[in-house]
């Protein structure tokens, strides 16, 4: 069968909300294992922290902080959307998102390089 | 007319579910549309080519087709729109069983619109007197925002959720439903709450919004079924409305 081209943007705004769930989701039991090595194993800690200031860690975080920002952006306009009575235009919320995802992660990217 | 000089190599699906695409020369004409290319296959090149069309001006919702995968309405998709490197695929609508060539089986749309509860339920008889309806208040400025629909099944043909869910309702019975549920009229607005809040209702949903956007209407069911996911959830928490 074909598939349809689905290429609009409220379809991608929904994929952007998939991906970055599905990759938080992975991120954070990682996330606590880093943070349980400064009860369990502080020199390991040490030793990460300091692989952390590599620029492409750093390059790596910006991707993480985009991700955290996009999913609570894109979470908050599903809610708008589905709890409060209007219909604004979607895309124009959904570009909004991204918009603001963009700017959070670029802010935290400009103040780490 | 700029006359025959011109041809498009045109790709119809032929065949049921196991059916194989085919493809035709077909002459280009000025302001032709998929529909006319579809009929100038069947009257000049294969008579057994099997499609469904009516009215031809975008009123009865009976030639929806995908062309190019996007599910649209034949009669009123212009060729020049859509041709692409001077070819064309048309096949039969998505989620939808194939009877023969583009032909789907429309049943499963149709059962969905009544599982919905969108027959409507009247709050009087003949013999009473009719109730007044303002136009303008916000109970039937929602209602009146789907009654346009002409059941095509092009969102129903867009939707991942139905691709992937077989139970799930689809935008246009949810949409029907929301209809009916801002109409004043409507004698039964609990048990459409009942019908879109069960195993394939509106929470199935998840706002990709392909129905909105390829609604040929320009109708917005996402919003409709928003609109369902905010009564039933109300309905859950408090006493019912109305």
């Amino acid at each position: 069968m074909m598939r349809p081209a689905r290429a609009h943007p409220l379809w991608l705004a929904f994929v952007l909300h998939r991906v970055s769930g599905v990759a938080l989701a992975l991120f954070l039991p990682l996330h606590f294992y880093v943070l349980s090595l400064a009860l369990r194993a502080p020199e390991r800690l040490d030793n990460f922290l300091t692989f952390a200031e590599l620029p492409l860690v750093k390059f790596a975080e910006f991707g993480l902080v985009f991700l955290l920002a996009v999913h609570t952006a894109g979470g908050l306009r599903l809610m708008a959307m589905e709890w409060l009575p209007w219909s604004a235009p979607q895309k124009s919320l959904a570009a909004g998102a991204v918009g603001f995802a963009v700017l959070l992660s670029g802010t935290f990217f400009l103040q780490v390089i | 007319m700029d006359g025959q000089s011109q041809t498009m190599d045109v790709s119809v699906w032929r065949g049921g579910e196991d059916g194989d695409y085919q493809t035709y020369q077909v002459p280009a004409y000025e302001s032709q549309t998929i529909l006319d290319v579809v009929s100038w296959i069947q009257q000049y090149e294969d008579p057994t080519l099997t499609y469904r069309f009516a009215c031809r001006v975008g009123m009865c919702g009976s030639c929806a087709m995908m062309v190019n995968g996007e599910p649209r309405w034949t009669c009123r998709t212009h060729v020049r729109k859509v041709l692409t490197d001077g070819a064309i695929k048309v096949g039969p609508l998505r989620n939808l069983p194939v009877i023969k060539d583009l032909a789907a089986d429309m049943d499963p749309f149709f059962d969905k619109w009544v599982a919905a509860g969108g027959v409507h339920t009247p709050s009087a008889s003949r013999n009473e007197p009719i109730a007044p309806v303002d136009p303008d208040g916000d109970d039937r400025v929602t209602a009146s925002a789907g009654i346009e629909c002409i059941n095509c099944s092009v969102c129903y043909a867009a939707c991942d959720t139905v691709a992937g869910n077989d139970d799930y309702l689809g935008p246009a019975a949810l949409q029907r439903a929301w209809t009916l549920y801002n109409d004043t009229k409507h004698d039964n607005r609990a048990g459409i709450l009942d019908a879109v809040s069960g195993t394939g209702g509106c929470h199935n949903c998840h706002s990709m919004g392909s129905c909105t956007f390829y609604c040929p209407n320009e109708l917005d069911p996402m919003a409709a079924i928003a609109g369902l996911k905010r009564e039933t959830a109300r309905s859950f928490f408090r006493n019912r409305k109305g």
